[in-house]
């Protein structure tokens, strides 16, 4: 019996391969190469970052352990460093934040993707994106100088008639503040959620949108039960990003925040986060207070990092959850 | 055996059911491009109407203009009037909600919600505003399953995402979906055209058997399936400036038989579209 024919045989061989398989050309290689490196710097500098500021953070770290993160008196005469009060500051102004800006965008994307007539849709975008573009002193600036007056004779009323709540208990003093820290993140954190809602909305299937209305579904029950569903991951993902300016924002904040440092649930009192603790005492620094200052821009960054990867992880968790469905 | 179902569906046709709906001199434009051109058909009660012709005729527009779909996309008109039940649904003051809680709607795609499981795909319809039925959901969703000749096979996926089904599957629970809200009409977009000929078979059966209930227009490039599904089939050309317009329109037998107009008899023998 013949023996079974082989591709090669077929195809003569060795003329087969040599159809398939090109030289690989030098300036593909140089391409890749440089690409490769480029990747790779980028990943030595993220590494060199951190590996510098744990080095000159080490003095305040053999010092404190864990109590620099559990503490909360910040003392440079004495040298005692305790983070927490700034820690929480950044927490408590990222989440009020979120609070404002989340709904805010939603309801800006909405409008702009499914409501707004055509011709006001290419302006409104612009004029979103460019609030963005304010740079963060002038923003600071505006919080300051406009922002905190206005919001302090609201934030006496509340005081006085809701002081029951812990969130609202006085005194007040001026206006610079936790919450005024926290809108003025919302603010910031606004033009990036809202475009990339936005997109995600503008990428859902005129069919779904089409067969939850040919149901018999008003115009927004079709957005809140078929679209704003199926652009959820993209909803997650815009809060994340969002989440993360306002993390990590430093200039605008601090210029409003009010400059206390107490762990507390009033609002209304004055407050830090760690950027802007960072920022307004680097200049006076000295000795085991650099040190210190170091360690709290790397607990900043710590927080940054996971705030991105449980981010990253929701947005995969609610794809996952969109494609296989169910439980 | 088939003989006697087609002899059965012929008188079914003859005998004298209403018109359910009646389109009476109906023009669509998209932009200023006119898709529809005076189109006068009557649909009569509880029959499978098909709606047959060559790609880029107006078929799907046409059946999009039966439950004020049309208008959902931007820059889109309508001229003339739809009569359901002898109302017309472009009079003004209709709610073209209204009119699509009556008139049911399956796409060309399988489009099932993706984040909501197969029990949620069925009761979406039920679970809007002013449909909320406040018991029984599961009875209702049970029932449109049941008709749509899916039950058994999903009965133990209903927490399942609807996305994970098979695509005639899908198809099966678009059709669930709109029929839950019990429509008295149900407008079908080429249902068949994204599923294998086994999927396609059991929507052609299922198809026959909701005409008992429910009266039905179907698109279809497939004139098979128009021939086999259908008791009435009206036939679409483009006109010379590409609007569609109603060619000719009779009982399913006779447009296939013994076509009155030649363009009818050109297309049906395969000579052009």
């Amino acid at each position: 019996m013949a023996r079974p024919q082989t591709i090669e045989d077929q195809t003569h061989g060795r003329a087969w391969r040599s159809l398939l398989r090109r030289p690989a050309s030098p300036g593909d290689r140089l391409f890749q190469g440089t690409t490769l490196l480029a990747a790779l710097s980028l990943l030595g500098l993220l590494l060199a970052m951190a590996a510098y500021l744990f080095y000159v953070a080490w003095p305040s770290i053999a010092r404190f352990g864990v109590r620099f993160l559990t503490g909360s008196t910040w003392d440079p005469v004495k040298e005692v460093f305790g983070a927490l009060p700034a820690i929480y500051g950044t927490l408590l102004t990222s989440a009020l934040a979120m609070l404002v800006a989340v709904p805010v965008s939603l309801g800006v994307a909405i409008f702009l993707a499914e409501l707004s007539p055509r011709w006001l849709r290419a302006p409104a975008s612009f004029l979103v994106e460019m609030l963005a573009a304010i740079p963060s002193v002038v923003l600071g600036l505006w919080g300051l100088f406009v922002m905190a007056p206005v919001l302090y004779p609201l934030e006496k009323w509340l005081a006085s008639s809701l002081g029951f709540v812990p969130l609202f208990r006085g005194p007040v003093f001026g206006g610079v503040n936790f919450l005024a820290g926290g809108l003025i993140l919302s603010i910031m954190a606004l033009p990036i959620i809202t475009a990339v809602v936005r997109d995600a909305i503008l990428t859902v299937p005129a069919a779904q949108r089409e067969a939850m209305l040919a149901l018999g579904a008003t115009r927004w029950e079709a957005i809140s039960q078929a679209v704003l569903p199926y652009a959820r991951s993209g909803i997650v993902a815009a809060s994340i990003l969002g989440l993360g300016r306002a993390v990590g924002e430093t200039m605008a904040v601090t210029m409003v925040v009010g400059n206390g440092y107490r762990l507390t649930a009033r609002l209304f009192a004055p407050g830090n986060t760690m950027a802007s603790k960072i920022a307004t005492q680097f200049n006076e620094a000295s000795g085991l207070e650099i040190n210190a200052l170091v360690e709290l821009a790397l607990v900043l960054f710590a927080v940054a990092l996971v705030v991105n990867l449980a981010g990253r992880l929701l947005v995969r968790w609610t794809v996952a959850r969109a494609a296989g469905g169910g439980q | 055996m088939v003989a006697m179902e087609r002899l059965d569906r012929s008188e079914r046709a003859a005998g004298h059911s209403g018109p359910c709906i009646v389109a009476d001199g109906l023009n669509a434009w998209y932009g200023h491009v006119q898709a529809l051109r005076n189109i006068s058909m009557s649909i009569l009660a509880k029959r499978v109407t098909a709606v047959i012709g060559p790609s880029g005729c107006g078929k799907s527009t046409f059946i999009r203009c039966l439950n004020r779909m049309h208008e959902v996309a931007r820059g889109t008109r309508v001229s003339g009037k739809v009569l359901l039940d002898g109302e017309d649904i472009y009079a003004a003051g209709v709610d073209p909600v209204r009119v699509r809680r009556r008139v049911g709607m399956v796409f060309q795609k399988p489009n099932p919600f993706p984040t909501m499981t197969v029990f949620d795909n069925v009761a979406a319809g039920l679970k809007l505003n002013g449909l909320r039925a406040p018991g029984g959901l599961g009875e209702r969703v049970e029932r449109a399953l049941r008709q749509a000749a899916l039950w058994d096979e999903v009965k133990d996926k209903l927490k399942q995402g609807g996305a994970a089904l098979s695509g005639g599957q899908q198809q099966r629970l678009c059709i669930a979906r709109a029929l839950a809200v019990e429509p008295e009409v149900l407008l079908m977009d080429e249902p068949c055209s994204a599923l294998d000929p086994i999927a396609t078979a059991r929507i052609e059966d299922l198809i026959r058997e909701l005409a008992d209930r429910y009266t039905i227009v179907i698109v279809t490039h497939n004139m098979q399936q128009a021939a086999r599904v259908s008791d009435m089939t009206g036939f679409f050309l483009m006109a010379h400036d590409r609007a569609g317009e109603l060619i000719e329109y009779g009982e399913t037998q006779q447009v296939f038989t013994n076509p009155k107009d030649e363009q009818t008899e050109a297309y049906i023998t395969g000579r052009f579209g």
